[in-house]
C-alpha cells in the first residue's frame, strides 16, 4: 500500500458511511460487555435484519464512551443520540425512534460535564470506531501520522517532534518521552527493540485497558513511528493474560495491519520493517517496572535488576530497548499529524497534554475520563465526576494506586499535574483515581495498599520483601485498635528504609499511601493509639470478667 | 589480538584517595583498600545482583542511595560507605531477615559459622525491634546427601547463581512472591527427585547460613568451605 492508496482508502470508506442514514454504536469493551452489550448488538443486527434496513442501518460494536456506571451505552449516529442503562429489550423501540423522537427513558444527556469538561486526543475515536475493522481507522485517518513520518521526516525529525512536544511517559513517572527516544536512537547496535508496556495491574485501573479494546491500531502506528524514529524492527506488546478482550483485538489489529502492509516488511512502500508480537503477562504488579518487564519476555522471572544500565542502552537480550506505556504511544500519532507545537499547547508548563484517568470509589460518574493537564481534581471529582453520592460528604481522592497517595478536601483545588501531586506526597501514577467518601478509614485505606504491595512484591530485596510485610502487619494493629506508640514510631522508620533502600521503583514508592496518610490523616492513626490507652484497656479486661 | 587498556579512574571512599580500573565497582575498590562495606547476596565468582541492599552507600550528588556491589567507578567520585544513616538501613536490613525467617543460632547446625549471624554481630545488632513473622516454613530432607531447611533461607539466591553460572544444571529457582518466595529444585519437586541436581555441593558451600547443609550434621557442625568457589574458577580460568 502506498500512502496515496491509504488516503484513497480513507475517502471511500468514510463515504461508504456517509451513505448510510443510521450506524448505531454498541459499547463493547469489557464494562458494557459485562453488562450484556453484545445481547444488545445481536438483537439489533437480527432487528435490522429483519426490517429489511441493513443496507441503510449499520450496527456496530465500539470502543468505551466512558461513563462505565451508566452503561450498556449506544450512540446513534449521525443524529448524535446516547443511550444508557440499555438492555436487548430496548432494540425494537430504538430501531422505531430512528425515524421519529430518541426512545426518553434510556436517552442519556450528551452536554452534561462528564462529556463537555473532557478532552479526548488518546480517547478520540473510543466509542467511535469498530476496533475490529482497520478500515474503520484508516476512514478517520489512521496510519496518516506513520505515512507522514515515514515520507516527509527524518528519524531524527521525529525525535525532534516529540522534544518539541514535551510529552512526559503515561505509565507513571513522566520521563520527558522525547529523551527517552533520543537515547535509545544513539544507542549504536545491529539490532533494537520497541516494548509497549500493557502490563496495567493498580488495583482500580483500566485505562490501558481500555485503550487497547478501543482502539488497538492507535498503539501499533505509535509503536511504528517509535521503532522508526530510534532503529528499531521489531516490537513486543506486553499485555496481561486478564485482558482478553484486549488481546483478542489486538490480535486483529495486527494481522490486518500486516494484510494491508502497514506492519511487517517494507511498510508503506518504503524499506522500512517492523514486526510485532504480543507476549501475555501473567498478571505480576512488578512486570510493569520496566527491568521486570524485559525478563518475563526473555523467558526469565519477573524481577527487577539495578539500574544502570538503563533498557536503553542493554535491554531485551543485551540490545537497546525503548519502552513505554500504552497511553505514552496512543499520543504519538496525533502528535506526528498535528505537530509538537500543537501538543505542547494543551497542559501546564511542564505537564504537556491530557490524561487518562479511571475514575472509581465513592462518586457518582465512574468511569474513563480524558482532561487537560492543569486541570483541578475539584473538577474531575465534583463536576467530572459528579461529586460523591447522596447523603455522604468527600473525604479524599487517591491517586497513582499502591505507588501513589491521598489528597484530602482542603488540596482539592490543587492542578492536577507531574510536579504538584508530588508536592502533595502522591504522583500521576498510570491514572487510577479512587474517591472515597467520610465512611472510608484512611488507615483501612493504607493497609489496602500496603497488602497489595506485600503480596505483589518479586521478593528480591530484603527492604520491598520484608518491608512490606511487618508495615501491614503493624497497619493490621492499627485497624485492630492494637497498635502502640512504638508501632507508630516503627512504622516511620520501616517507611524511610522501604523508600530509600528498596531496589526497584515498585518498593521505593511503597511506602506512599501510609506517608501520606500519615501527614494528612494523622489523627485518625493517633485514635487508634488513643483507644489502646492503659485504662481503657483495663476496664476491657473488667468487663470481660464481670 | 591486544586488549585495549582499561583506563584508570580516580576518586575518594570515605574520604579515602583510591585510584581504580574504569570496569571495576565500587565495592571492589573498597576492598583493595580495606574498606568494608557489608554484603550478603554478593559473592566473588557469582554474578552481582544487589538485591540484599547491605551495600548501599552514598554518592555525592546523587540523593539516591548506590549498591556498591553493581555501581561502576566514575571519575572524581566521592562515596561514602560508612554513616550514622547508612549503619542504621543496614541494621534494620539484618533485623528484617531475622524478623523474616526462623533463625534460633542456638539450635542451628552453622552456628558459628554463618554470614548471617556474623554479619548481625558485625553490625553489633543486640536486640530485633520489628515483630517476627513466624512463617510456616518446610524441610526438605529428600537428598540422600543434603537438606534444604526454608526456615534459615534468606534468599540471597547464591545457590542459584552457583548451579546455573558455575556448575551449569540451574537446579535452583525461586518461585512464589513477597515473604512467600522460596527456593525450589526443578519445577518445585523435592529435592530428592531432581533429575537435574548434580548432587555437587557447590550450593551448600556457598549458602550463607544453615538452609542448605549436609545430612547428619547437628548443631554447630556445618562448616561452609568459601575457599572452594575461587579456587574452583581459579583452576578453570574462570575467575571473575
Amino acid at each position: 500500500m502506498t500512502p496515496e492508496e491509504l488516503s484513497e482508502l480513507a475517502v471511500a470508506e468514510r463515504q461508504r458511511l456517509d451513505r448510510l442514514a443510521h450506524q448505531i454504536n454498541v459499547c463493547t469493551a469489557t464494562a458494557c460487555h459485562a453488562s450484556g452489550s453484545e445481547a444488545i448488538k445481536t438483537r439489533l443486527t437480527a432487528e435490522v435484519r429483519e426490517r429489511g434496513i441493513s443496507g441503510q442501518c449499520l450496527i456496530r460494536g465500539v470502543g468505551c464512551r466512558g461513563l462505565c456506571t451508566n452503561g450498556p451505552m449506544v450512540s446513534v449516529e449521525p443524529q448524535g443520540v446516547l443511550y444508557q442503562h440499555v438492555t436487548a429489550d430496548d432494540a425494537p423501540a430504538l430501531l422505531d425512534s430512528l425515524a421519529s423522537e430518541p426512545v426518553s427513558h434510556i436517552q442519556a444527556p450528551t452536554d452534561d460535564p462528564f462529556y463537555t469538561r473532557q478532552h479526548r486526543i488518546v480517547l478520540e475515536h473510543a466509542g467511535e470506531i469498530d476496533p475490529e475493522q482497520i478500515t474503520e481507522y484508516i476512514a478517520v485517518g489512521g496510519y496518516q501520522a506513520l505515512a507522514k513520518a515515514l515520507y516527509e521526516m527524518s528519524p531524527a525529525d521525529v525525535v525532534d517532534e516529540l522534544t518539541t512536544s514535551g510529552l512526559r511517559g503515561r505509565g507513571g513517572a513522566g520521563f520527558p518521552t522525547g529523551l527517552k527516544w533520543r537515547t535509545v536512537a544513539k544507542a549504536l547496535s545491529d539490532r533494537k527493540f520497541v516494548i509497549c508496556n500493557g502490563d496495567e495491574g493498580d488495583p482500580g485501573a483500566f485505562m490501558d485497558r481500555s485503550v487497547l479494546e478501543s482502539d488497538p491500531h492507535r498503539v501499533l502506528e505509535g509503536m511504528a513511528i517509535a521503532a522508526y524514529a530510534v532503529g528499531a524492527h521489531e516490537g513486543f506488546l506486553y499485555v496481561r493474560a486478564e485482558y482478553p478482550l484486549a488481546i483478542k483485538r489486538l490480535t486483529t489489529a495486527i494481522r490486518q495491519a500486516r494484510q494491508r502492509n502497514l506492519l511487517g516488511d517494507a511498510i508503506l512502500g518504503t524499506p522500512f520493517t517492523f514486526h510485532v508480537e504480543i507476549r501475555l503477562g501473567a498478571g505480576a504488579f512488578v512486570c510493569g517496572e520496566e527491568t521486570a518487564l524485559i525478563a518475563s519476555i526473555e523467558g526469565e522471572r519477573g524481577s527487577p535488576r539495578p539500574r544502570p544500565p538503563y533498557p536503553a542502552e542493554v535491554g531485551l537480550w543485551g540490545r537497546p530497548t525503548l519502552i513505554n506505556n500504552v497511553e505514552t504511544l496512543a499520543n504519538i500519532a496525533p502528535i506526528i499529524k498535528n505537530g509538537g507545537a500543537w501538543f505542547a499547547g494543551i497542559g501546564t508548563e511542564k505537564s504537556k497534554g491530557t490524561k487518562v484517568f479511571a475514575l472509581t470509589g465513592q462518586v457518582k460518574n465512574t468511569g474513563l475520563i480524558e482532561v487537560p493537564m492543569g486541570i483541578s481534581l475539584r473538577e474531575i471529582v465534583f463536576d467530572i465526576g459528579g461529586g460523591v453520592p447522596e447523603g455522604r460528604s468527600f473525604k479524599a481522592v487517591q491517586t497513582g494506586g499502591p505507588s501513589g497517595g491521598c489528597i484530602p478536601d482542603e488540596l482539592l483545588d490543587s492542578s492536577v499535574d507531574y510536579e504538584s501531586l508530588t508536592r502533595l506526597g502522591s504522583i500521576m501514577g498510570s491514572g487510577g483515581m479512587i474517591v472515597m467518601d467520610n465512611t472510608s478509614s484512611m488507615v483501612e485505606v493504607a493497609r489496602y495498599f500496603m497488602e497489595f504491595s506485600m503480596t505483589e512484591s518479586c521478593g528480591k530485596c530484603i527492604p520491598c520483601r520484608v518491608g512490606t510485610a511487618e508495615m501491614h502487619g503493624i497497619l493490621t494493629r492499627f485497624c485492630e485498635k492494637r497498635a502502640t506508640e512504638r508501632d507508630l514510631a516503627l512504622l516511620e522508620q520501616l517507611c524511610d528504609l522501604t523508600r530509600h533502600a528498596s531496589l526497584c521503583g515498585l518498593g521505593q514508592s511503597a511506602p506512599n499511601p501510609i506517608l501520606s496518610t500519615l501527614r494528612y490523616f494523622k489523627q485518625e492513626y493517633l485514635a487508634a493509639l488513643e483507644s489502646n490507652q492503659p485504662e481503657e484497656v483495663g476496664a476491657a479486661a473488667e468487663e470481660g470478667r464481670s | 589480538m591486544t586488549v585495549p587498556p582499561a583506563r584508570i579512574r580516580t576518586l575518594t571512599i570515605d574520604g579515602k584517595d583510591v585510584g581504580a580500573r574504569e570496569d571495576e565497582t565500587i565495592l571492589d575498590v573498597a576492598r583493595e583498600n580495606g574498606i568494608w562495606i557489608p554484603t550478603l547476596c554478593q559473592m566473588t565468582g557469582l554474578s552481582n545482583i544487589g538485591a540484599c541492599r547491605l551495600c548501599l552507600v552514598e554518592v555525592a550528588g546523587s540523593t539516591k542511595l548506590q549498591p556498591a556491589c553493581v555501581t561502576r567507578v566514575e571519575e572524581g567520585m566521592q562515596v561514602t560507605a560508612h554513616s550514622d544513616r547508612l549503619a542504621e538501613y543496614r541494621k534494620m536490613i539484618v533485623e528484617l531477615l531475622f524478623a523474616e525467617g526462623n533463625h534460633i543460632c542456638s539450635v542451628c547446625v552453622t552456628n558459628g559459622h554463618c554470614d548471617l549471624q556474623w554479619l548481625a554481630q558485625r553490625l553489633e545488632i543486640d536486640h530485633i525491634r520489628f515483630p517476627y513473622l513466624y512463617g510456616k516454613r518446610s524441610v526438605d530432607a529428600s537428598h540422600e546427601r543434603f537438606v534444604l531447611d526454608h526456615n534459615r533461607c534468606v534468599l540471597c539466591t547464591r545457590c542459584v547463581r552457583v548451579c546455573d553460572e558455575v556448575e551449569g544444571a540451574h537446579t535452583w529457582d525461586i518461585m512464589g512472591r513477597g515473604t512467600n518466595a522460596r527456593v525450589i529444585t526443578d519445577l518445585a519437586q523435592p529435592w530428592g527427585e531432581s533429575t537435574s541436581c548434580t548432587s555437587c555441593g557447590k550450593c551448600v558451600s556457598v549458602c550463607p547460613t544453615g538452609a542448605l547443609f549436609e545430612q547428619g550434621k547437628a548443631v554447630t557442625e556445618m562448616v561452609k568451605h568459601r575457599e572452594l568457589l575461587p579456587m574452583l574458577l581459579t583452576m578453570r580460568g574462570r575467575q571473575r
